[in-house]
This record gives structure tokens, C-alpha cells and sequence, in this order.
């Protein structure tokens, strides 16, 4: 496939917009990547192809746009069928989709709600946290990964996250492999994996990004 | 020979989707309805995260969350597709399907909720999610095209349960003259047959609901009742 037939609208920073990336770079798909400046001013093209969201990531295919990244991962999932993200079993499939789901209401809201608040808002944000990763952890079991042995679609929806986790830790005083080992050695898997580790920030610049966006709400 | 169970309340709009898909496919299952201040051990170790309806339960093992349930039943049973085929046009329905779970049904449910100060804020959000709403259906007969599909399906408050309970409390949200076609889309919604099976009384559906709000305080019996299985409308998000 041509490249220019496959166009990511990214953010660096995003944990959103990485999961396509890796996505991607699983299925050894090429694509043109534009950077928007989500601060500065969005591009048209963004803002013609997300209307209700004005988000990133989207990923636009001969043309066509798709918005919200675990629907886009569906997407190339589909499109591109080897190697599969998704199991086989329609069971599995359904499970897959339901850590999916609880990682995309639970996660990143939890994480920012440490770095943005302080005291006792921040101590019940943090326990809310490590609650997840408990979830998470009791969804992993004695696996590899989410779906067994293979890298896959829970993965792959979880792991960009994890970049943040650096900065939560920072400003929250906390560390997350103390309280969650075996989340701690799943994270470490994945990245050693070369997709993961190509295309994830460096946390120390996701500490700093974080940094900037507390300054910038008023946060000490 | 397949065993299908759904654990579900009456008045859930998530339950009724699977409901209804359920009903499109042709399957035959075992209701059970749960009690959500008392919940079933059943309840509580087949969905131990959320705790929550719909469970369905297919040869004993449970899937949980509404549109999970929905691309499952959709996997399972190939007959009346609930999605389409094109995964472009499939990335679309669950988009859109989406954007009626998180967004139109939390802005619906507000405007039940409302003190009649937070009333008109709430509405305005409504109506704008409403608008949104329409200007996708466009022309089509259903989201889904010809017949229903995930959107539908998942938009099942709207086409129903919404217009008997803002008749019952004078509410005008949802009106024929603001969102036409999504009105003529609820009209042919509600009377299709594996819709209309699962549909509750309407004489029911408003004993439910509390009588009308403006400048009342709510039932808080009932009130906490229902916060035990939706999130309740955050006082300012």
C-alpha cells in the first residue's frame, strides 16, 4: 500500500494517537504522520474530519477519516488482518473489549486526577489508581499478556498509558511497581517489544509536558 | 442446544439493547430480573468490576457491558447484522454508537434530574447533543439504513423511553418541531417488532419516574435506588 494512502493526525505527548502508531507498526502498515499543535491552533483538516471532537488521533485511509483511537485500532485490526490483535473466539473477543472499555473510562482520568489535585483529593485519586491496576492485574493473571502469549489488542489499548505513570508518580510520591509487581512486569514486556519501544515518548519528557500543563492550570 | 440468560432491570436502557439485539437475531433466552438493592451472588461473581446489568450469560459464561454484549450477539449469530460488513462503515456505527452512550444519554438523563435551576443549562446541552444526533440520520430511514442497526439499538432511550417520560413531567426537549426527523426516526423505531417485544408498559415507565420536579426535591429513596446502577448527574462537570 502506497504511504501516502494512510495519514495520522498525532500529538507526541498522546497516549491516544501511540496506540495507533504501535497498531500500525504491528501490522508493518507505512503511513505519513502530521503533527497538529493542539495549543496553537488545530489543523483544518482536523477539525474537518473530527467535527464533534476536534481530537486526535485520526486516521484518515485513502481519504476516509476514523476518530477515537480504540475504534480506529478496531479498524486496522480489520482492515489489515495479519498478524490478528483481537483473539479468535467471539468469548475472547468480548473480554478483550471489555478490559478495552474499562481501561478507556478508568485510566487516564484517574492519572490526571493525581497530578492535578493535592492532599486528600490526590491520596483518594492515587488509591483509585492502583485500584485499576489491580483490576488489571487480576484481568492479566499468570499471562504474558492480556490475550495469552501474543501481544494484542488490551496490549496494546494499555501500554501508551503507562508513559504517563512516571509523572503520576512523581507528583503523587508513589510508585507503582511497589504496589502493583505484576502490572509493573507486564509494562516491562511490552516494552521491550520493538513497536512499543519505538514509537512511545521518553516519560522524563512526559514529566515534563505534565509539568507545563499544571503550570498552565494553576497547580502549584 | 444454546442456554442464553440475560440478568437485567426493567427500566434499563442498556439492558433493553441487548434486548433487542437478542430479539433481531431471533434468540430464544431466559430473563431474570435483578433486584439492584438486594443484587444476586450470580450478579456479583459474573460481572465482580462493575457489579452491574446487563450480564448475559451464553453456555455459562458471562459477557458484561451493553455494547460489548452487542458486537458479541452480532459475532455469534451471523443472521440480521446488527453492523455492517465494510469496516470503514463498521468504524462509523461504533463511533456514532458511542457518541449516544457517552454523550446523548447522559444529556437526556440530566434533564430528568434537574432542580428547575440546573433545567435550562441541562437542556441546552441536550438540545445540542440532539442536533448532532439528527444532522448524522440525515435522510436515512434508521442510523443502521433500512433496518436497525448498533446505533439504534443503543439510541433505544431516545426512540422510547425519553418521550414517555418527558410527556409525564412536562418536560420539551425532545420535541417534534426541533428534531423532526429524529422524531419520525423514534416513531418507526418503537414499532418495529424486535423493538416492540421488549418495550416496557408506558403506564409503568412513568409510575417509575418521580412526579413532576420543578421546584420539588427528589424521592431520595428512589433517587439512591436508581445511583446504584447509573451514575447520577454530576452536579457541574
Amino acid at each position: 500500500m502506497a504511504k501516502e494512502d494512510v495519514l495520522l493526525l498525532d500529538f507526541w505527548v498522546s497516549p491516544f494517537c501511540s496506540r495507533v502508531k504501535i497498531a500500525l507498526a504491528e501490522k508493518g502498515v507505512a503511513y505519513q504522520q502530521r503533527g497538529e499543535d493542539i495549543f496553537g491552533g488545530k489543523s483544518e483538516l482536523l477539525l474537518k474530519s473530527n467535527p464533534i471532537y476536534q481530537k486526535v488521533p485520526v486516521l484518515l485511509h485513502d481519504g476516509k477519516p476514523m476518530c477515537e483511537s480504540t475504534n480506529i485500532v478496531h479498524y486496522i485490526d480489520e482492515t489489515w488482518p495479519s498478524p490478528p490483535l483481537l483473539p479468535a473466539s467471539a468469548y475472547d473477543r468480548a473480554r478483550a473489549r471489555f478490559w478495552a472499555d474499562f481501561i478507556d473510562k478508568k485510566l487516564f482520568d484517574a492519572g490526571g486526577n493525581i497530578w492535578k489535585t493535592k492532599g486528600e483529593d490526590q491520596a483518594a485519586a492515587k488509591k483509585e489508581l492502583i485500584q485499576i491496576l489491580k483490576y488489571l492485574e487480576g484481568g492479566l493473571g499468570d499471562k504474558d499478556y492480556f490475550g495469552g502469549d501474543s501481544f494484542g489488542f488490551v496490549d496494546i489499548i494499555a501500554i501508551p498509558l503507562t508513559t504517563w505513570f512516571f509523572a503520576y508518580e512523581k507528583f503523587g510520591n508513589f510508585n507503582v511497581e511497589e504496589e502493583c509487581p505484576k502490572f509493573a512486569a507486564w509494562t516491562k514486556r511490552c516494552l521491550g517489544r520493538e513497536s512499543v519501544a519505538k514509537t512511545l515518548p521518553d516519560p522524563q519528557q512526559v514529566l515534563e509536558f505534565v509539568s507545563m500543563m499544571r503550570k498552565m492550570h494553576g497547580i502549584e | 442446544m444454546e442456554e442464553v440468560k440475560l440478568f437485567g432491570y426493567w427500566v434499563s436502557p442498556f439492558c433493553r439493547s441487548v434486548e433487542i439485539a437478542l430479539n433481531i437475531k431471533g434468540i430464544q433466552y431466559e430473563y431474570i430480573e435483578e433486584d439492584l438493592t438486594n443484587k444476586s451472588p450470580q450478579l456479583l461473581q459474573y460481572n465482580p468490576v462493575y457489579k452491574k446489568i446487563p450480564v448475559l450469560l451464553h453456555n455459562g459464561k458471562p459477557i458484561v457491558e451493553s455494547m460489548v454484549i452487542l458486537e458479541y450477539i452480532d459475532e455469534t449469530w451471523k443472521n440480521n447484522p446488527i453492523l455492517p460488513e465494510d469496516p470503514f462503515e463498521k468504524a462509523r456505527a461504533r463511533f456514532w454508537a458511542n457518541f449516544v452512550d457517552q454523550k446523548c444519554f447522559p444529556a437526556l438523563w440530566k434533564t430528568i434530574w434537574s432542580t428547575s435551576e440546573q433545567y435550562e443549562q441541562n437542556k441546552a446541552e441536550a438540545l445540542e447533543r440532539l442536533k448532532v444526533l439528527e444532522n448524522e440520520l440525515g435522510g436515512k430511514r434508521f442510523f443502521g439504513g433500512d433496518s436497525i442497526g448498533m446505533v439504534d439499538i443503543v439510541a433505544n432511550f431516545i426512540g422510547f423511553s425519553f418521550r414517555t417520560i418527558q410527556e409525564a413531567l412536562k418536560l420539551d426537549v425532545f420535541t417534534e418541531d426541533n428534531f423532526p426527523k429524529l422524531w419520525e426516526w423514534a416513531e418507526n423505531f418503537a414499532n418495529c417488532s424486535p423493538v416492540k417485544k421488549c418495550l416496557p408498559p408506558q403506564d409503568k415507565l412513568i409510575a417509575n419516574f418521580p412526579p413532576a420536579y420543578m421546584g420539588k426535591t427528589l424521592v431520595s429513596s428512589f433517587q439512591s435506588r436508581l445511583q446504584l446502577q447509573f451514575h447520577p448527574p454530576a452536579a457541574a462537570k
